[in-house]
């Protein structure tokens, strides 16, 4: 705590006799006088009831880390959860970049003064714009789900309709995100969120509802690829046909870790697509490390109705030179208010940044090797679970890195699995028993490059010991 | 761009010397009878100056004489000296100047209202206009706040045109003179002019069209439309912010007049006031006005024909107030004024107000009785 | 006056990454899946019609160019490197202790699904955090889910939505009240989530008046989103009858507390009568912007407003901390999971750092600071005060115009931010929109920054009036030391030209590659 000897390491002015120099300067005789517009009644009557100052960094230092050792992690447990964020390698060079204090701590100058920053974020929008095969591509919002949200709302201005249709197997944090972001019904520019029936057989969308329900009111079929549950969306060609035949927009949610060898959504016909940012470099963070992406095929009708930040490369006033800047900057709610598409502000540009590095760093090879690499553990992985007696694969084929595992011959519960998996250092998936699915005592389990084959063995072994 | 000036020599002479306006040979010479000094030539002299220190020997066409070029003396510019044929000093000469400024793209001139309203009413369909303000009305949307800020404008238009927003429905109005000597305000709306919008809102680094008000407005528009109660009568007008509206129900309005509708029809066009009275004795009444111009004026200018009779039947809930944003915050003070002629009335009438600025958007403004 | 820095920003023409490398080039590399996989699933895993025929159009580089590329864009961004007083933002130190505790694998590499029992270190601190903004508020729980400031006022948007669908009035409540002067935020995120929006003008005390909003509520009104004091720096004294006013009414009242610096430890949104309100972690707690997010809008609510806010909320039961997801009456999510955790840790970092006192003395700092620059920019010719006829010492940050410079010598606002980074000092912020004050500038100080380094930026700015009195072209024409030149705007509204992937550019534009553009 600073006192009349001792300053404060945050604050230059907080050294003895500062304040009094500049008040000296103002020609105030205190500090009191400065606060003359708050009227004596507006002030706090209770006392600030706050721990104790940490204010050395050693102390301070001591608290945190304490506190986070008391977290259990997933690089001393060996974790199978995913759902939305999923445990992937970051390299290094990537943790380098995004902790540069430039990176970390620029807001908003000029775009010459931001000009290695912007780059950066063209640099993010362009490679991730090779992967999915599309010419525009957005800043990320604050995550997938809110990037479905927008891409929804998007889609409703385009067409000037009001309903979307998605699969029942949704993920119920990305569907509550995508309601909040719809609904309810009866408010101004309100959008009816339509579930779509799923064949039993594959967990993919059924077809034959989609076609029941693609009416002249529907703005966008949206659906995911890979889908919630892990399974590849294989009829995606004809789904944005068919939406197309009725005048709909085709939204389509992708895991980028998979666009080595999955078909880039620009190529099946989808108009808009999203995604999370949190694969291509991001640490999990408990969930910090979400972020999503919009991207679009460069049509005016589309680039209109974004949201945020689409940076867009741009000549400068000296010849052969390059620069970057906002496109489009008026339409966002900085530029419109209320009279701008949605609304924009902070939202995850670091993670844009962390993508950027990301994606340079594996280049074509590496997302194709590391696409192979996570569809062949996790398809090992679901051959050994299903040879577990009691255990089986819900859809044991056509799934990328995530894939249901049912447990209800076991004659346990998942939530009793997963405690007993933990007291031996295994967090195991996500237990989605209780999600309406009609799935029983299922849980979702992910399998990454970060598993080897003798961890996937390991959780076997466990989880047959586990229902012993 | 190419830039071309007209002074108007006796705008604004009559303001010293306590007359209202110049309008009229006659009022001249009242004016220079009572010693007034020429304001206008100064006045563009100052403007000049300005551009002149901002892009030396830049390029400008002006009138010949004190229409004109006696102005520029000594001041570094490239003149080119249009030569008026039969120069009278009349209302004709601005209009010939105009005339033979073809080739330019923004006629600036100096003047008051009325000046601008013959500089509008010579324009050419592409050309833009900018007052230097000069006389004793000045109720149009035209004119910059100083000479200075006139002659920064335009150098800003010559430097770097491609930055420079253009408003192309700023209002030109007059009052009668003759009335406002003998103490009436009568502004009238005479058309509209295409002007340069001043730097003060927009980050002019960014470049590109600028929010669309007119979409947002029509948006609001369209909400009251679908708001019409049946068997109740709207009174609207006069001016583009309640034209749109007449348009959003599918019609054309008067702009310059009031039109009536009831039930989705027209039942009235360019009404006045004994014909409006004669209408909305029998039914509700609901007036729909637009916020004009800069000084804020919604009741008792330009819209006389409104009476208080008609302004008694609608009632303060009666009022159905449309204006663009900009154009609130383009005015003069944050106040709109009402006028009606009856001061219980306007004191009724009086208080704030909800001006719809688009669909499902307000703004809460004061009418104010000054 | 000081003598002002002698700077150039670092230049590395440095290529599009998509111009680099060779075939073949790698940065990382993946094995190759172990033989007992392999027999076991074999290859060509994927549906043949939704496998990958083309290689994506990515570089091929090594791992050093890769760091040595983006550690060149990271030079060419300005930062905090020089003095960054940028307003509204609220510029601070930003703790390295804290960044590097958030790296370690106890946080980095966590998942929100774990078992709450493998969390306790996590929830703890969100506990405890919460238990500090709700001192600092007065109000009775925070979540930290909204990924911004915006996105919080989205949250009070929707839990106003929640709250009068409750309550059976969701279609007779459906305005929201705010100033024109409020972020532009609050009528977006309101608006966005179906209500209508009233604005209130500013009047001649530079708030809008208590009358504008006696007339603007009613039974109509959902909510108030109001923020104060303003960007302008001036602090609206009717706020306690405000929130009077509106609660009488039975709208719900919001107060958006992004500009929380100068009142720190002095006023608590729920003694002035609030229901909700929003603290934005990246900037007044001292977590980093990094150019737009992670961030964090921590929402705050009084408890008759806890049942509709989003889930999970952490709470204690007993000795432990756990996520409650039992609340019927949630208004749902506004972004999966719980926050940007690490911002949230950092923020606590921040407050446990600072201490009560320490909080108390930054609001004071920044208020002096702000009133010691607001005179010494009086003094410079050209520039004016916002509401110049209001003589009140101002807040935490004031809003100035070069309107008189401009209409002088035609360097507005824009060209001085431009000029600004030649002399190493970051550009100001100007104005959010509507543009009210013309020519606009918002500088805020806060509580970091010396008074050399104060000085030292308002030299800067007389020096760049001197500049555009005497060389208005080189002022115009800025930057000149900085890495590329003034950018041309005319392609950002152009849907011929305009170019968001290096893809789209090629195609529009035949573009050749850095090697060929060398060549020739």
């Amino acid at each position: 705590m600073p006192t009349d000897t001792k300053s404060h390491p945050w604050m230059a002015l907080s050294a003895p006799g500062a304040i009094d120099a500049m008040l000296a300067e103002i020609g105030a005789s205190t500090v009191a006088e400065l606060f003359e517009q708050i009227p004596q009644d507006h002030y706090r009557k209770t006392p600030l009831d706050m721990p104790p100052a940490l204010t050395s960094e050693m102390e301070l230092r001591r608290d945190l880390v304490t506190r986070l050792k008391r977290n259990g992690d997933c690089e001393v447990n060996l974790s199978f959860l995913g759902a939305g964020v999923w445990q992937h390698h970051v390299p290094a060079v990537v943790d380098e970049i995004v902790g540069r204090t430039e990176f970390a701590t620029n807001v908003w100058g000029s775009y010459q003064s931001d000009h290695g920053r912007n780059q950066a974020w063209f640099e993010f929008s362009s490679q991730l714009g090779a992967l999915l095969n599309l010419d525009v591509v957005q800043l990320p919002v604050y995550s997938w789900g809110c990037a479905i949200g927008h891409a929804m709302r998007m889609a409703a201005r385009i067409t000037g309709r009001s309903k979307v249709l998605v699969s029942q197997l949704s993920d119920p944090e990305r569907l509550s995100v995508i309601r909040t972001y719809c609904q309810p019904r009866d408010m101004d520019g309100s959008i009816e969120v339509v579930t779509l029936a799923a064949d039993p057989a594959t967990g993919r969308l059924d077809l034959e509802d989609l076609k029941a329900k693609l009416g002249d009111d529907v703005a966008a079929v949206y659906f995911e690829n890979p889908a919630y549950l892990g399974t590849i969306e294989s009829e995606a060609t004809q789904i944005s046909k068919l939406a197309r035949a009725a005048g709909a927009e085709t939204i389509v949610g992708v895991d980028p870790a998979s666009l080595g060898v999955i078909t880039a959504p620009g190529d099946y016909g989808a108009d808009i697509v999203t995604g999370p940012v949190q694969p291509l470099g991001v640490h999990m963070q408990c969930g910090g490390g979400a972020g999503g992406f919009i991207a679009s095929r460069d049509e005016e009708r589309y680039v209109r109705t974004y949201n945020g930040f689409l940076v867009s490369i741009a000549e400068t006033q000296r010849e052969g030179e390059f620069g970057f800047g906002l496109a489009c900057p008026h339409q966002n709610s900085y530029g419109m208010r209320e009279d701008g598409n949605d609304w924009t502000g902070n939202s995850t540009y670091l993670w844009a940044i962390a993508a950027a590095v990301y994606m340079s760093l594996l280049g074509p090879e590496g997302f194709a090797e590391l696409g192979r690499l996570i569809v062949s553990r996790a398809r090992y992985a679901a051959r050994l679970l299903a040879d577990i007696p009691g255990v089986s694969v819900v859809w044991p084929d056509g799934h990328f890195k995530e894939f249901v595992v049912n447990f209800d011959s076991t004659g346990k519960s998942v939530a009793e699995i997963n405690t007993a998996l933990r007291t031996h250092g295994i967090f195991g998936g996500k237990d989605i028993s209780d999600e309406g699915l009609n799935l029983g005592q299922s849980a979702l389990y992910c399998v990454t490059e970060v598993h080897t084959a003798a961890d996937i063995r390991r959780l076997c072994d466990t989880l047959k010991e586990v229902l012993a | 761009m190419k830039i071309g000036l007209i002074v108007n020599p006796i705008a604004g002479l009559g303001g010293r010397v306590g007359l209202k306006g110049t309008d009229g040979p006659d009022t001249v010479s009242e004016a220079l009878a009572r010693g007034a000094v020429p304001q206008a030539g100064l006045r563009a002299c100052r403007a000049l100056m300005r551009f002149a220190d901002r892009v030396p020997g830049a390029e400008l066409t002006v009138a010949a004489g004190d229409l004109g070029a006696d102005w520029a003396n000594g001041i570094n510019l490239d003149l080119s000296v249009i030569q008026i044929a039969n120069q009278n000093g009349s209302a004709c000469d601005t209009r010939a100047a105009i005339a033979a400024m073809g080739n330019c793209e923004l006629i600036v001139f100096a003047g008051g209202d009325g000046t601008a309203r013959d500089v509008c009413a010579a324009l050419a369909a592409n050309q833009a206009t900018l007052g230097i303000p000069c006389g004793v009305k000045m109720h149009s949307g035209v004119f910059a706040v100083t000479p200075e800020a006139a002659g920064g404008l335009i150098a800003d238009i010559y430097t770097t045109p491609d930055r420079i927003d253009w408003n192309d429905e700023a209002e030109v109005m007059d009052i009668d003179e003759a009335a406002l000597r003998a103490g009436h305000i009568a502004p009238v709306l005479y058309g509209h002019a295409r002007v340069p919008v001043q730097r003060n809102r927009m980050q002019a680094a960014k470049g590109g069209p600028r929010v669309d008000w007119g979409t947002a407005l029509a948006g609001a528009a369209a909400e009251v439309v679908e708001q019409m109660e049946p068997d109740t009568l709207y009174v609207i007008g006069p001016g583009t912010s309640a034209g749109v509206v007449m348009r959003a129900a599918g019609q054309t309005p008067t702009i310059l007049g009031i039109d009536a509708m009831r039930d989705g029809a027209v039942i009235g066009r360019d009404l006045g006031a004994a014909e409006l009275e004669a209408l909305t004795s029998t039914a509700p009444v609901r007036i729909v006005l637009g916020v004009t111009g800069q000084q804020g004026f919604l009741i008792g200018r330009g819209n006389q024909q409104i009476s208080p009779a008609v302004l008694t039947r609608a009632g303060r809930d009666g009022l159905i107030i449309l204006g663009a944003e900009d154009k609130l915050r383009g005015l003069a003070q944050p106040v709109l004024w009402i006028d009606s002629g009856v001061p219980a009335l306007d004191a009724e009438l009086a208080g704030y107000h909800r001006v719809r600025t688009g669909r499902g958007r307000e703004t809460m403004m004061l009418l104010s009785t000054g | 006056m000081t003598r002002l820095l002698e700077f150039h920003a670092a230049k590395w023409d440095e290529p599009i990454v998509m111009e680099m490398g060779r075939p073949g080039g790698r940065g990382q590399i993946f094995p190759e899946p172990e033989a007992e996989v392999s027999k076991a699933v074999g290859a060509d895993l994927i549906p043949s019609n939704m496998a990958r025929k083309d290689r994506p159009e990515l570089p091929e580089i090594t791992e050093f160019e890769a760091q040595r590329h983006y550690l060149h864009l990271s030079q060419m961004t300005l930062g905090m490197m020089g003095v960054s007083l940028f307003g509204t933002c609220t510029m601070k130190y930003n703790s390295k202790t804290s960044e590097y505790a958030t790296l370690r694998p106890e946080l980095a590499e966590v998942h929100p699904y774990q078992h709450p029992d493998t969390l306790q270190g996590v929830l703890s601190i969100f506990h405890d955090f919460d238990g500090i903004l709700q001192s600092l508020s007065g109000m009775d729980q925070f979540i930290f889910q909204a990924g911004g400031g915006a996105d919080a006022a989205y949250t009070m948007a929707i839990i106003a939505r929640a709250y009068w669908a409750d309550h059976g009035m969701l279609d007779q409540r459906t305005e929201m009240i705010t100033s024109i002067q409020a972020h532009p935020c609050n009528p977006a995120t309101a608006a966005a989530a179906g209500f209508k929006i009233v604005n209130l003008p500013l009047e001649e005390n530079g708030y809008p008046s208590l009358d504008a909003l006696k007339a603007a509520v009613s039974d109509k009104t959902a909510l108030i989103m109001i923020n104060n004091p303003d960007d302008m720096g001036i602090y609206n004294p009717e706020i306690k009858e405000w929130v009077r006013v509106a609660k009488e009414a039975g709208a719900l009242c919001f107060y958006d507390h992004a500009n929380f610096n100068g009142v720190m430890g002095r006023l608590s949104a729920r003694e002035l009568g609030f229901d909700a309100c929003m603290f934005m972690l990246h900037k007044t707690f001292g977590a980093p912007k990094a150019g737009g997010g992670p961030a964090v809008g921590a929402f705050g609510c009084c408890d008759a407003l806890a049942p509709y806010l989003p889930c999970p909320v952490v709470v204690k039961s007993g000795e432990k901390f756990i996520l409650d997801n039992d609340r019927p009456k949630s208004a749902g999510k506004v972004r999966e999971f719980w926050g940007n955790v690490p911002q949230v840790v950092k923020a606590y970092a921040w407050t446990r750092g600072m201490g009560a006192e320490g909080i108390k003395l930054a609001s004071d700092i920044s208020v002096v600071a702000n009133n010691y620059m607001d005179k010494r920019l009086s003094e410079i010719p050209g520039l004016v005060i916002s509401n110049p006829e209001i003589s009140v010492n101002r807040m935490e940050m004031t809003r100035w115009s070069f309107a008189p410079l401009c209409e002088e010598t035609g360097v507005g606002t824009v060209d001085v931010a431009n000029r600004m980074a030649d002399f190493g000092i970051d550009p100001f912020w100007m104005s959010h929109e509507p543009w009210i004050v013309a020519e606009p500038f918002t500088p805020e100080a806060g509580e970091l920054w010396s008074k050399e380094d104060i000085d030292l930026w308002i030299d800067v700015i007389a020096q760049i009036t001197h500049e555009a009195r005497t060389d208005p072209e080189m002022v115009k024409s800025a930057p000149h030391n900085q890495p590329i030149a003034q950018v041309k705007g005319d392609v950002f509204e152009d849907p011929e030209k305009w170019a968001m992937t290096w893809r789209a550019y090629q195609r529009k534009t035949g573009a050749i590659d850095r090697t060929e553009r060398r060549r020739q």
